[in-house]
């Protein structure tokens, strides 16, 4: 049992003085930007609630949106199966279990632009392997430069390639923390493959991949660097995801009102869904 | 080796081919390059890097980075480990709203903060230093090492606590002697995260400097855009920005498991 | 149902064992009758789990064969087996039903819905579990759970033995009493053969007819509770079982008699040649009493514990205690021991060697010179 304690505060102070510095400062910067019109000399209006009026009615925002969801529901539905397929099919021990470990967490450790530039010279199609791979040797016209289905393709395999390790260690530290009696006793049960991931394994990883969705969710939502120095938002628009978008508007434009309205709209759904996914997943230990 | 171990060797396989590319393509000469397709190097050139490690504006690129990011690291994990233990021992008053509202800066997008960040920091007068980027890295690495060590410490029974109060150990002397030890492994995996996080963040640490304390992937940026299209140099470069983490993650190999867990395992 | 043999059965967990100290199992031979209660005891790392992993069929020995009564199952799965397993931690799954969890073995064999549900209503009864049919499995008491892993060994009717691997170390102490004794009726009930691991004296010989002792891969003796107590055949028997264990000196054997501390100690009987100079006289402290005369030795310690009282004295360098029911000794005091002979035995290298049905053991007497010439 955790004891009352209220000088327990003084121990986050530190934590809260930073965060909130960091924070709050920013935040309150974002949320006067958001209700006033700046016709640039640091001149201001008040603008009210206009500019969030205009934003949710907006064609340009609607189709960030709906192409930030479609990205972010095709990566999670990619990852989390492919990442507990790859957990379950590692060695539990030996030689092999750090090898693998490394290697895998090894693009997450790779500065995000670097991991853009790496891919895009990766796709070059006259002389990147994947670009030179498809279009002479399997005859494929593969060019994101021009085609939009290409474009979003290489996004998602870049982050399928970036991020799905973290799904993998994740699920991984969940399975090897099964003891193996539970194995045993499945065995001496007559139960299949199957019955021994759906009544051993997946609960027993219930907890980790709770956090591997909410992360890969929070993440795949706020990305920006990769898909940005990849593709730049192309070609057209079609994988302008909700970051890029927002910094087009902000540094590009310098529409600072329209910008910062976006931005807390933007962190609204983010906190909404992450919420929304936390309690439906943790919804059953409450009974 | 069994038939089901091939997953795991394709997907090693898949990780490794752009990072051989990027490689590969970072020991050819621009002639090379132009010239067309070819799996291997034709002819070795270490010219990329000798341009790397001779001009200042990129190795400095790398010194501001590492220093920035070990900045950000121990800054993250001394403040963290207080805050990490009182929510793992006491109950206080706001202590899981406190909770909640230092996951949610994780969830921020860090675009929505460049612009801010950027006056902020201008305004303080630390634009363009190490500690800027330190500090705001801090909004996301903050609330993760106090999420890892919470779960680290939880795993401490509360008995070692009180054992350490009876044989008169005072609480900063039982901190360091007694509890810091017996979670070592979860610091360890703790500053491997903020090194990680912090390390591969763009966005804000190039947007909070100019020259002084410009970051190794910022310096790329400007060249790729700039000095044409040199893809040796830029292929050298970001060879050399995947050694440090791959150093990193070989010391804390054997906890990675349990540290991608979180502890809660 | 079935008799389970095991024959010249070695296992190793190194892949090219050398030495004896390679195995973890050294050598076993050994029977266990259809419908026994059985317990197999014997320390941490004695090599019991592993014998039991071997009988499940969830290890493969190196060396030899099991058999369930003539047909040899050493490369059957275990579910091919008919077993039912027990395991130290209770293992339910966390997601069913306690209904759902006795149903699983059943379903994963094929096994009808009606049949299934006689089945885990009639075990639910035995195991005093009805009520608790509905609930989620996972937020269950430790007893209860463990219960549940019973209850799904004991579901299918055909089940050859249920093995139980120290099944009750989660339990609360006041429990585990109770859980005891309800495994020993279902015992009765079920009538089939059981054999329950531990390293606990007390709960193998309250549920067990005959108790397997085991030492360091070996099995020292087998024997019924009354067997183990009165006989040891090994001084690790003595030693292991009862409390406090057997005293256990060191002896010169010269012909056909025992000294201790240059006494002649009167045996059981005669006794096998030794084959080596290391002898040890065991006799267990129950068995000992100070009298006027007998073996010199000094009080160290006297502990009174309820029923009796517990007197720790040294002869010749040696510890030696008695149990004795009244007038308790002073510490320091000298005092006189003697042994009963009927309960006195002799060992060799740790194996027992003397036995009554030899005559003539008193030293000095006639039969044993007599021996001693036939010989």
């Amino acid at each position: 049992m955790k004891t009352q304690n209220q000088k327990a505060w003084f121990f986050v102070l530190p934590v809260l003085i930073l965060v909130a510095f960091n924070a709050l400062i920013p935040m309150m910067t974002v949320v006067n930007y958001s209700v006033q019109e700046t016709f640039g000399n640091n001149v201001f209006f008040w603008q009210g609630l206009d500019w969030f009026q205009q934003l949710l009615r907006s064609d340009r925002f609607h189709a960030a949106l709906g192409r930030q969801f479609m990205f972010t529901g095709i990566i999670l539905l990619i990852e989390i199966p492919l990442g507990v397929i790859i957990a379950l099919s590692m060695p539990r021990k030996g030689f092999w279990v750090p090898v693998c470990l490394v290697t895998m967490a090894l693009p997450m450790l790779i500065p995000w632009n670097v991991v853009g530039a790496m891919w895009n010279i990766f796709t070059l199609p006259d002389i990147g392997l994947l670009g030179y791979f498809m279009n002479n040797t399997l005859g494929i016209d593969y060019n994101m430069t021009r085609s939009p289905f290409a474009a979003w393709a290489t996004i998602i395999t870049m982050d399928v390639w970036h991020w799905t390790s973290l799904v993998v260690l994740l699920s991984y530290a969940g399975l090897v923390s099964i003891p193996d009696a539970y194995y045993q006793a499945a065995k001496i049960d007559g139960a299949s493959n199957w019955a021994v991931f759906r009544f051993i394994q997946l609960p027993k990883m219930k907890q980790v991949l709770t956090i591997a969705i909410l992360l890969r969710f929070m993440d795949s939502f706020n990305i920006y660097t990769e898909p940005f120095v990849l593709t730049g938002g192309g070609p057209g628009n079609s994988t302008t995801l909700l970051s890029i978008d927002l910094v087009k508007i902000a540094l590009g434009q310098f529409d600072l009102g329209p910008a910062a309205a976006m931005s807390l709209i933007y962190f609204a759904i983010t906190l909404l869904v992450s919420w929304l996914f936390y309690t439906l997943m943790t919804k059953d230990d409450a009974k | 080796m069994s038939k089901r171990h091939v997953i795991p060797i394709l997907y090693i396989l898949f990780l490794l081919l752009p990072i051989y590319w990027l490689v590969a393509m970072s020991f050819k000469t621009t002639g090379e390059i132009l010239s067309g397709f070819s799996l291997f190097p034709q002819t070795w050139t270490f010219d990329n890097y000798k341009v790397i490690f001779t001009d200042p504006t990129w190795y400095w690129g790398y010194i501001n980075s590492i220093t920035y990011v070990t900045l950000n690291s121990i800054i993250s994990v001394a403040v963290a480990l207080p805050a990490a233990y009182a929510f793992s021992r006491y109950r206080f008053l706001g202590d899981k709203q406190l909770f909640f509202w230092l996951l949610t800066n994780r969830m921020a997008p860090a675009a929505v903060f460049a612009l801010p960040f950027f006056q902020l920091y201008s305004a303080v007068g630390l634009f363009d230093t190490h500690i800027a980027v330190a500090l705001a890295h801090c909004l996301f690495n903050i609330p993760l090492a106090v999420w890892i060590l919470e779960g680290f410490m939880s795993g401490v029974p509360k008995e070692l606590d009180e054992t350490a109060y009876v044989d008169g150990y005072s609480f900063p002397r039982f901190f360091i002697s007694i509890f810091l030890p017996a979670i070592k492994a979860g610091v360890g995996v703790t500053g491997f995260f903020c090194f990680m996080f912090s390390w591969v963040e763009l966005l804000l640490a190039k947007t909070l400097t100019a020259v002084a304390a410009k970051p190794i992937a910022a310096t790329m940026t400007k060249t790729a855009s700039s000095a044409g299209y040199e893809l040796g140099l830029l292929a050298a470069a970001g060879t050399l920005t995947i050694i440090p983490g791959a150093i990193v993650i070989y010391f804390v190999r054997n906890y990675i498991a349990k540290g991608f867990a979180l502890g809660r395992v | 149902m079935a008799r389970i043999t095991l024959s010249k059965l070695r296992h190793s967990y190194m892949a090219n064992p050398q030495g004896p100290e390679d195995f973890a199992l050294k050598e076993i031979d050994l029977s266990w009758e259809d419908g026994g209660a059985y317990a197999l005891l014997g320390p941490s790392g004695c090599g019991k789990s592993t014998l039991l992993n071997i009988m499940s069929g969830l290890a493969r020995p190196s060396h030899g064969r099991v058999l369930f009564d003539d047909k040899d199952v050493t490369d059957l799965p275990p579910d091919a087996r008919n077993i039912a397993q027990v395991f130290q931690f209770p293992v339910i799954y966390d997601t069913m039903t306690v209904y759902d969890n006795f149903a699983f073995p059943l379903r994963n064999r094929g096994v009808d819905e009606g049949t299934i549900k006689t089945r885990v209503h009639a075990i639910a009864e035995m195991l005093e579990v009805v009520p608790l049919l509905s609930t989620r499995a996972a937020g269950l008491s430790p007893d209860n759970k463990q219960k549940i892993s019973m209850g799904r060994g004991l579901v299918r009717e055909d089940v050859n033995v249920v093995m139980f691997d120290e099944p009750l170390t989660v339990i609360d102490p006041h429990l585990k009493w109770k859980l005891r004794s309800k495994l020993k009726e279902l015992h009765h009930k079920v009538r089939a053969t059981m054999i329950y691991v531990t390293h606990d004296q007390t709960e193998a010989l309250t549920f067990a007819d005959k108790v397997v002792v085991m030492q360091d891969g070996e099995v020292v003796q087998i024997g019924t509770p009354v067997n183990l107590f009165e006989r040891p055949e090994h001084t690790f028997v003595g030693h292991f079982i009862g409390s406090p264990g057997m005293n256990v000196l060191p002896c010169k054997v010269d012909g056909q008699a025992a000294t201790f501390a240059g006494l002649p100690i009167p045996l059981e009987g005669g006794f096998d040649t030794p084959n080596s100079h290391s002898t040890q006289i065991g006799v267990r402290p129950e068995y000992v009493s100070i009298t006027p005369t007998g073996i010199p030795a000094i009080v160290r310690k006297v502990a009174d514990i309820g029923r009796h009282i517990v007197v720790e004295a040294v002869a010749a360098e040696t510890r030696i205690r008695a149990v004795i029911h009244d007038n308790p000794p002073e510490t320091g005091e000298t005092i006189h021991l003697s042994f009963q002979p009927a309960q006195t035995r002799l060992y060799c290298n740790d194996w027992l060697i003397s036995r009554p049905e030899l005559s003539g053991s008193s030293p000095g007497t006639a039969g044993s010179e007599n021996l001693m010439g036939a010989a």
